[in-house]
């Protein structure tokens, strides 16, 4: 049994084996970028609007509106991010009730990436809003004592982030093809009902991390003000 | 007991243990986080949204210790390093 569909080889580029992965990623990039291009090509004021971009900006209000009641200071950016992080990953996880489409969520590549974006652009938000050296100072907060547990937290974060996604969603098919061989005809349909309500959690939780982190981040530290009262004071 | 035989049957072996322990404290911890939320849900009804919300939010996290230990199983009974190893010494061992 396979536990990712990285070993399935669709074809091969100059040499380059291309992945069911990748492909699966592209297919999803596709249904992703497609649907909004068709969806939005009649933006005008004077056209009023249809049932499928009401739900479209239903679904970007829902992800305003989560971002708004996580950050203190919502920036359209982290929207980008964050939004986009948590339409991809719902489309992937939901996506494996079709038949014969792997996830590339399964795989640990894709997650890791996923990670990695997140892993870079939490230094990046920071060092926007803060500066770089405000950025570096707050790795040592409360004190210097606590530098290297700062930058240790940094990777364990995004190792826990590409695991969690992984195995998740990797449990899930693995679990219905192993009650396939046991129990064929009921169960699995149930696990799956499961799976697809792990998946969208799994996504949510994915981009509400990503934009904790990012926030936690850009904050303005708070003890700047109070030692300045301390100062006045003392 | 072959070199194959002793290193399939540590592995299964150890897959079980793995998911059983690993089960026991999420398990708990959930158990408590859940317990927590409904009474604060009980207490203050207005905020359950939020609570439900952050109970989620939490149960996943909680949840995640779980699944890595399931990964680990899973890479000691599919992907075993050791298994291919040795699979491969007999093969060389074999003349092949």
């Amino acid at each position: 049994m396979e536990l990712t569909p990285d070993s399935n080889i669709i074809f091969a580029v100059f040499g380059i084996a291309v992945n069911a992965t990748i492909v699966n990623t592209w297919i999803i990039m596709a249904i992703l970028v497609a649907t909004s291009a068709i969806i939005t090509r009649n933006l005008r004021p004077d056209v009023p609007p249809n049932r499928w971009r009401t739900t479209l900006e239903v679904i970007v209000n829902g992800i305003v509106g989560q971002i708004a009641e996580v950050t203190d200071r919502p920036d359209p950016r982290v929207l980008y991010f964050a939004g986009t992080l948590f339409l991809f990953i719902v489309t992937a996880n939901l996506l494996t009730v079709v038949p014969g489409f792997h996830t590339p969520t399964a795989s640990l590549s894709t997650t890791a990436a996923l990670a990695l974006s997140v892993l870079i652009a939490v230094p990046m938000f920071g060092i926007g809003s803060r500066g770089f050296g405000g950025y570096l100072k707050s790795y040592l907060e409360p004190s210097f004592v606590m530098l290297p547990f700062n930058i240790i937290s940094e990777f364990s974060r995004g190792i826990s982030l590409a695991i969690r996604l992984y195995g998740n969603i990797m449990s899930g098919a693995v679990i219905a093809v192993i009650l396939l061989g046991v129990a064929p005809f009921f169960f699995p349909i149930l696990m799956d009902m499961l799976g697809l309500l792990t998946g969208v959690i799994q996504a949510y939780i994915f981009a509400i991390l990503a934009t904790v982190y990012i926030s936690s981040a850009t904050a303005v530290p708070e003890s700047a003000d109070t030692s300045a009262i301390e100062k006045e004071t003392s | 007991m072959t070199d194959l035989g002793l290193i399939a049957a540590i592995s299964i072996f150890t897959a079980g243990l793995t998911v059983a322990f690993g089960a026991i404290g999420p398990a708990l911890g959930e158990g408590r986080a859940a317990a927590s939320a409904l009474n604060a849900i009980a207490q203050q009804p207005d905020a359950a949204s939020t609570l439900s919300r952050t109970l989620f939010v939490s149960l996943a996290m909680i949840e995640s210790t779980a699944i890595y230990c399931f990964v680990v199983a899973m890479i000691l009974l599919f992907a075993n390093p050791f298994w291919e190893a040795a699979v491969e010494a007999a093969r060389q061992g074999a003349g092949g």
